[in-house]
Formats: structure tokens, sequence, C-alpha cells
């Protein structure tokens, strides 16, 4: 928590009105855009900009063996690089938690909204099935990495098609035309408490002000369902601020849904 | 037709609860809770002295919690050393448990809580939250409430209290294919406030079925504090 506690207390002050320190209101996100194709080695890729926060996501595929307990079932590998060049505050070395919680509950969120039909992923059954390895890199910080990469991830693979393969080997470099097979996308939203206030998107110093965050998995499908829960965060949460947040998630969600779907087209 | 648990267990019922504090003597304060067959130690050694030194906060008390499962605890076995999983389970229990600690009472030190599974049968996230309140509290450190914690399911339409790995797995035969039909909520509530200080979410709920399984998560872990309270009255008595 690096913020200055005056500048803690001013943002604080400034919510209880509703207000924020760049004139946004409590749930209004900043700019989102999203370029797909940022590399062309891999199968799919994206580049996602939420104001000055910057992530790249990308997919590669591969043919592994499946694993015993799921013979049928395609493998799905989610890891987040927080590489020093995004923020003073990362170290090179292995992920810490904050890089192992982004890449958890961006996996969750996928595995448990069944995004990707992993079931069709099995070319054949216990010898053969294809892995989707998801990986995120930051590459400016300033707020909000885990909605960002989330949105970075899910564009990567709306645009991911399999390479081709000879045998039980990938052609690396020769594409197909043929799409990963997706359901319904998850959208990813999550809740920052400060003060006893809640936004969406914060930037930096709205991120170290904060005392709670909740993030939510949902899918927009015939009917809303939640697919993840992370409560995080020093500050514990009552059940009236949770059921508040859940429903303001539920509507909130559907309009970034709208519009990640619109910018995809 | 309604679920029917493999265990024969009612909705809001919780497999045989075991708790008791004071089972590692050389730890500051230690504890055992078990949810039938997924059972986790704990001990506490704290507030120390916190090294390296640049660590040290001058305005409160570290708190370091430790979570992994012993090798043997899984069918297969677990390759010994942290993993993804065990950081993560690490930093959510220690954010459960840091609220509830007058943490500001012990500037530049630290207290360790480390969790171990011994045997893993679903809910070892609660189990080990459970048996490190008791152990905290069994250190003497002062705190201002308990932390009791429970893992709220929702299988096929039922929602249930304390998940074993079979309920945990449950999956329904759907035009010939296997689905999955489980859902796993692990809460931790504050024992005074009522708070919510853990909340995570696998699966897939309406908004109806989440505000059904928090309360349900209420109503059990007001059963827990009970027995929490109890083993440590317990070692009080033993003293004497």
């Amino acid at each position: 928590m690096d913020v200055s506690e005056l500048t803690r207390k001013r943002i604080e002050e400034l919510l209880k009105d509703g207000k924020r320190m760049d004139e946004r209101k409590p749930l209004e996100l900043r700019p989102l855009s999203i370029e797909l194709g940022v590399s062309k080695k891999a199968e799919g890729s994206a580049r996602v900009k939420f104001g000055d926060t910057e992530v790249i996501a990308g997919a590669k595929l591969n043919v592994i063996e499946p694993f015993t307990d799921t013979p049928d079932n395609g493998a799905l590998m989610v890891v987040a690089e927080f590489w020093p060049l995004a923020s003073e505050k990362f170290e090179m070395g292995p992920p810490d938690i904050q890089a192992i919680e982004l890449a958890r509950i961006i996996d969750r969120s996928i595995r448990e909204s069944e995004f990707i039909d992993l079931k069709k992923l099995c070319i054949k059954k216990g010898e053969l099935v294809w892995a989707v390895f998801l990986d995120i890199y930051p590459i400016n910080d300033a707020g909000n990495l885990i909605d960002a990469s989330a949105i970075a991830v899910m564009a990567a693979l709306q645009s991911a098609v399999f390479p081709s393969i000879k045998g039980d080997k990938v052609q690396y470099g020769e594409f197909t035309t043929k799409k990963v097979p997706l359901k319904d996308m998850p959208v990813v939203l999550t809740f920052y408490r400060i003060g006893k206030e809640f936004i969406l998107d914060p930037t930096t110093s709205e991120e170290e002000a904060s005392n709670s965050r909740l993030t939510i998995a949902m899918t927009f499908g015939k009917e809303p369902y939640i697919h993840a829960l992370q409560k995080a965060g020093d500050e514990p949460l009552s059940e009236e601020e949770i059921l508040k947040v859940l429903s303001t998630a539920l509507k909130e969600g559907k309009k970034i849904f709208e519009k990640i779907k619109s910018q995809l087209k | 037709m309604a679920y029917k648990r493999p265990d024969g267990r009612n909705y809001d019922e919780t497999r045989k609860i075991e708790a008791k504090v004071g089972i590692i003597k050389r730890a500051d304060g230690s504890a055992m809770f078990s949810f039938g067959n997924s059972k986790a130690i704990v001990a506490v050694y704290g507030p120390r002295q916190l090294h390296p030194q640049h660590l040290q906060n001058p305005e409160k008390c570290l708190l370091r919690c430790y979570y992994d499962m012993m090798s043997f605890s899984v069918a297969e076995r677990k390759r010994p050393g942290p993993t993804r999983r065990s950081t993560e389970v690490s930093y959510v229990t220690s954010n459960a448990l840091k609220k509830v600690l007058k943490l500001e009472d012990f500037p530049n030190s630290v207290i360790d809580v480390y969790i171990l599974i011994v045997e893993a049968d679903a809910s070892t996230r609660c189990a080990g939250i459970n048996a490190a309140s008791m152990a905290l509290a069994h250190a003497g450190i002062p705190m201002k409430e308990l932390v009791s914690s429970i893992s709220i399911g929702k299988i096929g339409d039922a929602i249930v209290a304390d998940l074993t790995k079979e309920e945990e797995d449950y999956s329904i035969k759907k035009d010939g294919k296997e689905i999955k039909a489980a859902t796993d909520i692990p809460f931790a509530f504050q024992s005074r406030s009522g708070k919510i200080s853990l909340m995570q979410l696998d699966g897939k709920v309406s908004i109806d079925d989440l505000k059904r399984a928090i309360s349900l998560g209420k109503k059990m872990s007001k059963k827990i504090i009970e027995i929490q309270t109890q083993a440590l009255k317990k070692v009080k008595e033993d003293k004497k």
C-alpha cells in the first residue's frame, strides 16, 4: 500500500460523494480497446487496454497425452508473468502470489464456465488431446490487471485457430482455419471497496487505497450464472454488501459483455 | 428427484467434526480440526521477532500463514513443497484470519501459522482455517472474535453443507455425456460481526443459489464456533 495517507483520504472523501480523482463515476470503466493478432506465431493473441493499463495474452496449442483422471478431456493451463517492465513493484523470479492468484482466477473462470469445450479437444481418448496454454503478460500496470487480463485471454481465445498436425506432432507455423471450440464467454469483474464504497476499474492509487475486493466471473447465456468468486483484501465484507455487489455485477457484467462482443466483431 | 447424499447426511449436516487444542507442545499454540476424513493440524509460533529486519512493520505484527498437504494425504502422491494452489490457499487463509487479530499490539514482530493437511477429503482449507483460529486463540494472541469456516455446495439443485471429495466431483448424465453438477463455495465467517472474510466459488450458480448458500453457511458457522469454543474451554479446564 504505497499510496500516501493524504491521497487515500482524498480518494475516500471524493467517493462519499460518488466522485473519483479522474472524474469517472464509481462504476465507470476507462476506455477499452482490444487488438487481435499481436503475435503471428501464436495460435491466438490479443492486446487489451483499459485506459493506461495494458496487457498482452497469447494462446498456444500443443498435443499431449491426457491426464490420467481425464482421459477424454483437453488440457488448459493459464499462467501470468508479471515482468518488471510493467511496474516498479514487480520483481524478476518465480511468480509471486499476485501473479498466481490472477492466473488461477482466470483459469477457474474459463474452466467452470466451460468456455473452452475441453471434451472437443480430445483427439484419441487416453492417448492424445489438445492442450491450450494461455499466457498473460502485463505491459503497463495502471490498475485493474485481473479484469484486463481476463478480457485479453478471452479475446485471444476467440481468435485462436488450431495449428495443423501430422501424426502426433504439431506443425508449428502452419495454421488451419478451424477455431477453438468455445461456448458462452465469461466476463470477469472485480469490485474494489474503498472506505465503504465500491468501484470498478481502479487506477493504481485507487487499488492501493482499497481495503477489500471481490472478483466475480459470470456468463450471460439464456440465464445469467456465476462461475467463480474470489474475495480478497484485508477487510471482511458483510452479507448485505456481497449481495449488493452481486446484483450490480450482473448488470454491469452484461454491459461489458456486450462491449467486448461489439469490439470483437 | 431430490438429491440424496452418498453418506446419508442431511443437507445441513456436517461430517463428524473433531476439534482439539494443544496438540503440539513445542508450539506457542496448536490445534487440530477435522471434517470426517479431512483433517488439519496447525501450529502457531509467535509473536516473535521478524527477520530479515526490513520486513518489520513498526505499526503492526505480520501474519504469515503457510498451508500445505502431506504428500500422502491424497489419492495420487502430491509432490512435497509449495504449489500454485497451496500458495493461493495460504493467501486467502491469511486474509480470512487477519482482521480478528490485534496485530497492532505487536509491532515489528511476526506470527507464523503452519497448517498441514494430514488427510484430505475436500474442505481442507476450511478445516485449516478452523484449526488456525483455535490455535491462535490457544497461543494467547489477543483476538476480537473467532473465525469459523465451512464449505457450502450446490449439488444438482440442492444446497448442502460440508462437501466430500465424492460430492465435489458429482456429475449427472445428460444426452449420454457426463456433466459436472457440483459447485463448491468455501466461506469463513467472523464469529461476532458475522462478516465474511473468505468466499470463493468454483462451478455454476444463480444469484438465488448463492443467497441460499450464504445463509446456510452462516447457520453452519454458528455450530462450528460452538465446537471451537468448547475445545478451547476444555484446555482451560485441563490446566486447572
